[in-house]
């Protein structure tokens, strides 16, 4: 009996001690003390509408709230509103051309004010003010009326069927502004509202008390904050400026910061920084993807102006045998290890994320070089002349033009991707292009992406937001690049799919998500298996922040900073 | 060395009459003699023999690809990094250790030298012709003169970072399609590196033709009908050899940097094609974990110039008849 006491006691002891530690956090506000935050590009502007930089609209981020948000994983998140309207719980009308938003009773404004839709719809007149050059217009592309039938309910109208109408009032580049504060900032006069621009009041947890333009800025919590028990700091001191690594070390090496965005340095680097022993590296993967895009024209430099990388068929790429060898001949886990190491991962699909439009369809983590080979030879591409490079069943040699920009883990690849091309009887020629030349984007230099004056070529590219629908666009027929377009386009590899415009244009006129999805993941893997692109690596953002500073879910889809409110010291390690 | 150019001497010192009695000695043995007496100049001679043999001969001996990724032996550091850490990561198979990607720095430090050596005597031997063209074209005939040393200027004064940028731009593929990738980019550099360093040489040598041609031996050679062609070959030219070969060492050392410059900003050869400088700029990233990366090509450029600097003075000393023998 003595023995079941004690256990029972021991039991108790333990679901106290969990107890206790799960409420660690919990609390009132402003019991944490200061929170550091160094962002190695320096905040010029807290108004989000003035400004594309990613630096000003996460720092703004911290008082400004959209009506609903992307949580860490990239679904749609109910921020200051009950639900997020869909077309099954009748918020988004039948004919996908209206949104109707309902408030959270309750929310006031840091000045304490009770948040309105009329806040919401001051928001929509000064972003589309024709003089003000709202910097995030697009969000509103297709709007052609706000309404606000009461307090709490907010209609937001489009022109024409909008089967994703969440650009307006969602995520962190298109919050709330409050009407009473910036009524007088309108059009031509928003740059000029210093105080209002440098000072926004917010719905959001913490209220500026202090900016210095691109220097840094204090905050302290949000006295009408709608959690009275957040936010767990009782102010924020927001750094800018400086360059990655410093910004890495201050936070895990010398401890002077809590937190540090965007740390773009090699995975070896970071793993020294790591050693400092007072914080740890993060990673959140968007739709980054690093990827080889296969030329579907011809780039031979004997052609003329007008037809080289504009007339079809490549000499033997286009053939599925030769791009599914050599992308079998790659080993990636390898690549992501030299390259990006925790900021990287394997992938074999053109738009990785977010999780529901992730095809599982294809794997490709294991390099096959005799499956390459045999699969090669099987096709009739063999090496007749004993040069140890193969030719086609033409005569024509494997030999191809690697162009990407430059950048040392690029280099890298090249230099591995070369190597193991040449196991399977592909010559490989490199080079390496000026970034700014590269990604330039001038009519007049051959040497731009765009051009494609190579077989193969590699960078990365993304999407903002969460939804797919243009970034897909980009495997069009009409968004190849040309010297009618002025070698403007979006479709790189000029892939060319009579199926694939039609299962896009079925896309653009689907609502419900799931089926959104499925065609997303299907219309992905018809660009990777007919020969668009061969994907690599799936990058993330790696930001770090120190081991006692706990609740970080890092989101690349949504401001970093978005769950803040939630941010707490854990006490230990410091 | 004293300066001792306000002296006016004939170029070549008149025989002593004790000397007379002696069989002639080869001036060039004078001339050697002299060199050896620099002891900069000597070690920098020996060094650049050393080099150039390392560079030319060293792959038949360590016979190793560069080029070859062994990913399993990457970040293998140089032998001798035991005498202080004796867990290190060493290989008597790669006695100077390996980089990132497994490769053989030693190989590579040979391949990247044949490169970076190759152009800096290419380039060299282009500036120093066509410099010593156009400067003694513009001494020698007052008519060409003024357009010369216009057009020096005018070359003097365009930027060759952005110049090479366009060469690249508009050469690169005809002469990818003529040449193959290597050599055509080759000769697009040392081409660039060539056109854009003679100003200097030329400079020099229409100074000293102008002040030689008013000299009494170009006035006898003159007045018994001597044509300019011969007037230039014969009597200008050896006379100003002394600043061409001068400046020749100088424009080799440039050449050596400009490349390494080239390499260093991600111009120039394509990314599998080892330089000097292109180690250098490789390694950069990684220098507090492998300082030995960037130490070794860092070393074998800065070494390079400096001997060749030193040989440039030697040289000048040991030509210029006025010093050699004091």
């Amino acid at each position: 009996m003595k023995l079941k006491t004690a256990l029972m006691g021991a039991v108790a002891t333990v679901a106290v001690a969990q107890m206790a530690y799960a409420d660690a956090h919990e609390g009132e506000r402003g019991r944490d003390g200061e929170v550091k935050i160094i962002y190695w590009q320096a905040p010029s502007i807290l108004n989000p509408y003035l400004s594309g930089g990613t630096k000003d609209i996460e720092s703004a981020s911290l008082m400004l709230e959209p009506l609903a948000r992307y949580n860490a994983s990239g679904e749609l998140t109910p921020w200051l509103v009950d639900e997020v309207p869909t077309v099954s719980n009748g918020g988004v009308s039948e004919d996908l051309t209206s949104i109707t938003w309902n408030i959270t009773p309750g929310i006031v404004w840091s000045d304490g004010t009770p948040f309105t839709s009329a806040d919401v719809k001051f928001t929509y007149e000064y972003c589309t003010d024709p003089e003000s050059g709202c910097a995030q217009l697009t969000k509103f592309d297709g709007v052609t009326s706000v309404e606000t039938p009461d307090d709490l309910t907010v209609v937001v109208n489009f022109g024409q069927p909008t089967p994703f109408p969440y650009g307006p009032f969602v995520g962190g580049e298109s919050p709330i502004l409050q009407a009473a504060q910036f009524a007088d900032c309108m059009g031509a006069k928003a740059p000029e509202c210093t105080d209002e621009n440098f000072g926004p009041i917010g719905t959001g947890p913490f209220v500026v008390t202090e900016f210095r333009t691109n220097d840094v800025i204090q905050m302290v919590a949000n006295e009408n904050y709608r959690d009275p028990n957040k936010p767990a700091f009782a102010s924020v001191t927001f750094k800018g400026g400086g360059d990655a690594t410093a910004a890495g070390r201050a936070v895990m090496e010398t401890g002077e910061f809590d937190y540090a965005w965007n740390l773009q340095l090699a995975p070896d680097v970071i793993a020294q920084m790591q050693e400092g022993g007072l914080g740890m590296p993060v990673a959140g993967f968007g739709p980054l993807v690093e990827r080889i895009m296969l030329n579907n024209t011809n780039p031979d430099p004997s052609l003329s102006d007008e037809e080289r990388s504009v007339i079809r068929p490549h000499p033997f790429l286009g053939d599925p045998a030769v791009y599914k060898a050599m992308s079998m001949a790659i080993d990636r886990p390898l690549l992501v290890e030299i390259g990006y190491g925790q900021a990287g991962k394997v992938t074999c699909n053109w738009v990785p994320a977010p999780a529901a439009v992730n095809s599982d369809t294809f794997t490709c983590d294991v390099q096959d070089i005799d499956g390459a080979n045999a699969m090669l030879d099987e096709a009739g591409y063999l090496d007749t002349d004993g040069d140890g490079v193969r030719e086609t069943p033409d005569g024509v040699p494997m030999s191809i033009l690697y162009q990407t920009s430059t950048n040392a883990v690029r280099q890298d690849f090249q230099a591995l991707i070369k190597e193991w091309w040449s196991m399977i009887g592909i010559e490989t020629e490199l080079r390496n292009i000026d970034a700014s030349v590269f990604f330039g984007g001038d009519p007049g230099s051959p040497d731009t992406f765009q051009k494609f004056y190579a077989d193969v070529e590699m960078y990365a590219n993304t999407f903002n937001g969460t939804d797919p629908q243009t970034y897909l666009g980009n495997g069009l027929c009409d968004k190849a690049p040309s010297p009618a377009t002025q070698w403007q386009g979006e479709n790189i590899s000029r892939f060319c799919m009579e199926e694939y415009d039609a299962l896009h244009a079925q896309l653009t006129t689907t609502a419900d998500a799931d089926e959104r999805a499925s065609i997303a993941r299907q219309l992905n893997d018809m660009m990777v298996e007919n020969g668009g692109m061969i994907p690599l690596v799936h990058r993330g953002r790696l930001s770090a922040h120190a081991n006692s500073l706990g609740g970080i879910d890092l989101n690349v889809w949504d401001s970093e900073l978005w769950n803040i409110a939630d941010w707490y010291r854990t006490g230990d390690n410091r | 060395m004293t300066d001792v150019s306000q002296q006016i001497q004939p170029p070549l010192d008149p025989v002593e009459p004790a000397a007379l009695t002696e069989k002639p000695r080869n001036q060039w043995l004078d001339v050697w003699d002299q060199f050896r007496s620099h002891k900069g100049a000597m070690a920098g001679l020996i060094f650049l023999i050393f080099i150039t043999l390392f560079c030319a001969f060293g792959p038949l001996i360590w016979d190793v690809d560069p080029g070859k990724l062994d990913i399993r032996n990457k970040d293998v550091r140089p032998i001798y990094t035991v005498l202080w850490d004796g867990d290190a990561k060493v290989s008597w198979a790669r006695p100077m250790g390996t980089d990132h990607l497994g490769r053989d720095i030693m190989a590579n430090l040979m391949q990247g030298g044949r490169i970076s050596l190759a152009v800096g005597w290419t380039a060299m031997v282009l500036a120093i012709l066509i410099g010593t063209l156009v400067g003694v074209l513009a001494g020698y005939f007052r008519r060409l003169d003024w357009g010369l040393m216009r057009f020096t200027d005018l070359v003097l004064s365009l930027p060759i970072l952005p110049l090479l940028l366009v060469m690249m731009l508009l050469f690169r593929d005809p002469l990818r399609a003529a040449f193959g990738p290597e050599t055509g980019i080759f000769i697009l550099i040392v081409t660039g590196i060539g056109i854009t360093s003679w100003m200097q040489t030329a400079r020099i040598v229409r100074g000293d033709v102008m002040a030689l041609k008013e000299r009494e031996f170009v006035l006898a050679a003159r007045s018994i009908g001597t044509p300019p062609r011969r007037m230039i070959t014969r009597h200008v030219l050896p006379n100003v050899l002394s600043p061409i070969m001068v400046s020749a060492t100088l424009g080799l050392a440039t050449a050596i940097i400009t490349e390494s410059a080239l390499s260093f900003l991600g111009l120039g050869f394509p990314s599998d094609f080892p330089t000097w400088g292109k180690i250098l700029f490789d390694s950069v990233d990684r220098m507090v974990a492998f300082p030995e990366r960037v130490l070794w090509p860092g070393l074998a450029i800065s070494l390079t110039v400096l001997a060749v600097n030193y040989i440039g003075d030697g040289l000048r000393d040991a030509l210029d008849p006025r010093i050699r023998g004091m």
